[in-house]
């Protein structure tokens, strides 16, 4: 089997208020996967998703990507490598319009101009949003929103994506949207979610998290089925696994 | 609140206005925002008694605003906002200034009553040239015309971020205000007691998204400067506008245009 590329070993993260977020998580992910990190609130997702493009650097334990330690030497090639996907789409749209925020990161890559132009109107164009180039972030609706940070990410080239609660306040027809637009990313994607329906659709393979330790890790299907851990992790069953309760009342 | 959510509104209509096409529109914003600060400078530096030579300032502020496609509703709502202010700075002259300056018929007026108007005048004058660069420019546009005038980049940054998260705070004010209120009866529970710990709220969560947002700048590349996309060339017709601007306003500050008009009116009549 090929070297993964992202790999995560004991990994511990204390935060300064005392909080023991992550406390010893080790896996690895390999090309062309898309995994699901679920787990209940408080349980280290996002603080283990933090590490993987160096937002925090480990305390203790090591992050590589690709063939590459994750330090403050590694960091500008890492991040370029890993593309983030905040919850909050107003965290990450910061620029005056929608186009100058997708070329910000290429312009920061040092990118010649026409070429920002052409990563910017292919970034939109891949996720269906072209025709908001001019307009500000703020006006934009949440579906819309959520698809231009996506954008932003894209216009960098990144091999992984990392997304933090990607349909997090979106209407069904906006989150069904972005499944289809995720589906079609051929990229390496880590995905934290509650949405366990999502996790369904887009990932083969999901990771439990439970009080910053990994509880299972296997196919998604099989996690699914294993009542006993998702109620031990605080976790249901996603709708379409259980029973129909308005199809059970008719025929019992 | 409500009044305030909606003045920041207002404030976006600028913007909606900045996206218009016109010969205003079309000029560099250097040269505008060059113009609009000289124009707030001969303004202010008028004598305090002079009232008639500022009106011809306003009459081409109303020429900009009428190429630029600027509806005069817009600013002036705007200038009744702030004009409670230049007023209560100017409230006292009339009381201390009684010396007679003017007199129509019987009636004298005081140059305190003078200098109040005047006040009031170079108020809606200053603003409104504020206004109206907004309007025909856009804040974004205004405050890189700066950064490449030489203002430092950290605070062009800081004024673009201001920009933009106004309203994501004003949002998030607005949520415990209501949150607030909706648990408070009869007047109780509105005070100052609770408004510290609501405002210290604001403040931690303003904190908060301060460090989310940084982080996912870090993580698209900053480094502290702003890059833009696109960077305009002064053109040959941008100069000689800007130098023909200088010369109207410079030549309206030392010369008082009204009078000049009137007296070559007067000079007519037999």
């Amino acid at each position: 089997m090929s070297p993964p590329l992202v790999e995560v070993r004991d990994l511990i993260h204390t935060y300064p208020d005392g909080t023991a977020a992550v406390r010893g998580v080790s896996l690895a992910l390999h090309r062309g996967e898309t995994v699901a990190v679920i787990g209940a609130n408080g349980a280290g997702k996002s603080t283990l998703l933090l590490h993987l493009n160096g937002s925090l650097t480990p305390q203790s334990g090591t992050v590589r990507i690709g063939d590459m330690p994750l330090t403050t030497a590694t960091l500008g090639t890492i991040r370029r490598t890993v593309g983030m996907i905040f919850q909050d789409p107003d965290d990450q749209l910061f620029m005056p319009t929608v186009a100058e925020d997708v070329a910000f990161g290429p312009l920061n890559l040092g990118l010649p101009p026409d070429e920002v132009a052409a990563r910017v109107e292919r970034a939109l164009q891949r996720v269906g949003v072209a025709h908001l180039r001019q307009r500000p972030p703020y006006k934009l609706s949440g579906g819309e929103k959520r698809a231009v940070a996506i954008a932003t990410v894209l216009a960098m080239t990144p091999d992984i994506l990392v997304m933090d609660e990607p349909s997090a306040s979106l209407d069904p027809r906006a989150r069904r949207m972005l499944i289809e637009l995720l589906a079609g990313l051929g990229h390496t994607k880590i995905i934290a979610a509650h949405d366990l329906d999502l996790v369904l659709d887009l990932c083969e393979r999901t990771i439990v998290l439970r009080e910053g330790r990994v509880m299972a890790d296997g196919p998604t299907r099989d996690i699914f089925s294993n009542e006993q851990l998702l109620a031990a992790s605080h976790l249901e069953k996603p709708l379409r696994m259980q029973a129909c309760p308005a199809c059970g009342r008719k025929t019992g | 609140m409500a009044t305030i959510a909606s003045a920041f509104a207002d404030l976006r209509t600028l913007d909606a206005l900045a996206t218009q096409d016109s010969v205003i529109h079309r000029l560099d914003p250097r040269i505008k925002v060059l113009t609009a600060a000289l124009f707030v400078v001969c303004v202010v530096s008028f004598d305090k008694y002079v009232v008639a030579a500022l009106l011809p300032f306003g009459l081409i502020l109303s020429l900009i605003m009428g190429l630029g496609g600027v509806p005069a509703g817009v600013i002036f709502k705007k200038l009744v906002l702030v004009a409670p202010f230049a007023l209560l700075v100017g409230l006292g002259n009339p009381i201390l200034d009684q010396q007679p300056l003017l007199s129509i018929g019987p009636v004298a007026i005081s140059g305190g009553w003078i200098s109040l108007l005047s006040i009031l005048l170079r108020c809606c004058l200053t603003v409104g040239g504020m206004l109206v660069l907004i309007a025909t420019t856009g804040f974004n546009e205004v405050c890189r015309a700066l950064e490449r005038m030489g203002l430092p980049a950290i605070l062009v940054v800081q004024l673009l971020l201001l920009y933009r998260y106004l309203f994501v705070l004003m949002e998030e004010g607005q949520r415990l205000h209501r949150a607030r209120a909706l648990r408070s009866f009869a007047g109780r529970g509105l005070g100052l007691r609770s408004f510290g710990p609501l405002l210290g709220n604001l403040l931690l969560r303003a904190h908060d998204r301060a460090q989310r947002i940084h982080r996912a700048m870090r993580c698209r590349g900053f480094d502290g400067t702003m890059r833009s996309p696109h960077t305009p060339h002064l053109t040959v017709r941008d100069v000689l506008l800007l130098v023909l601007a200088c010369l109207v306003l410079i030549g309206m500050r030392r010369h008082d245009c009204a009078l000049l008009l009137g007296q070559l009116l007067t000079g007519l009549l037999p």
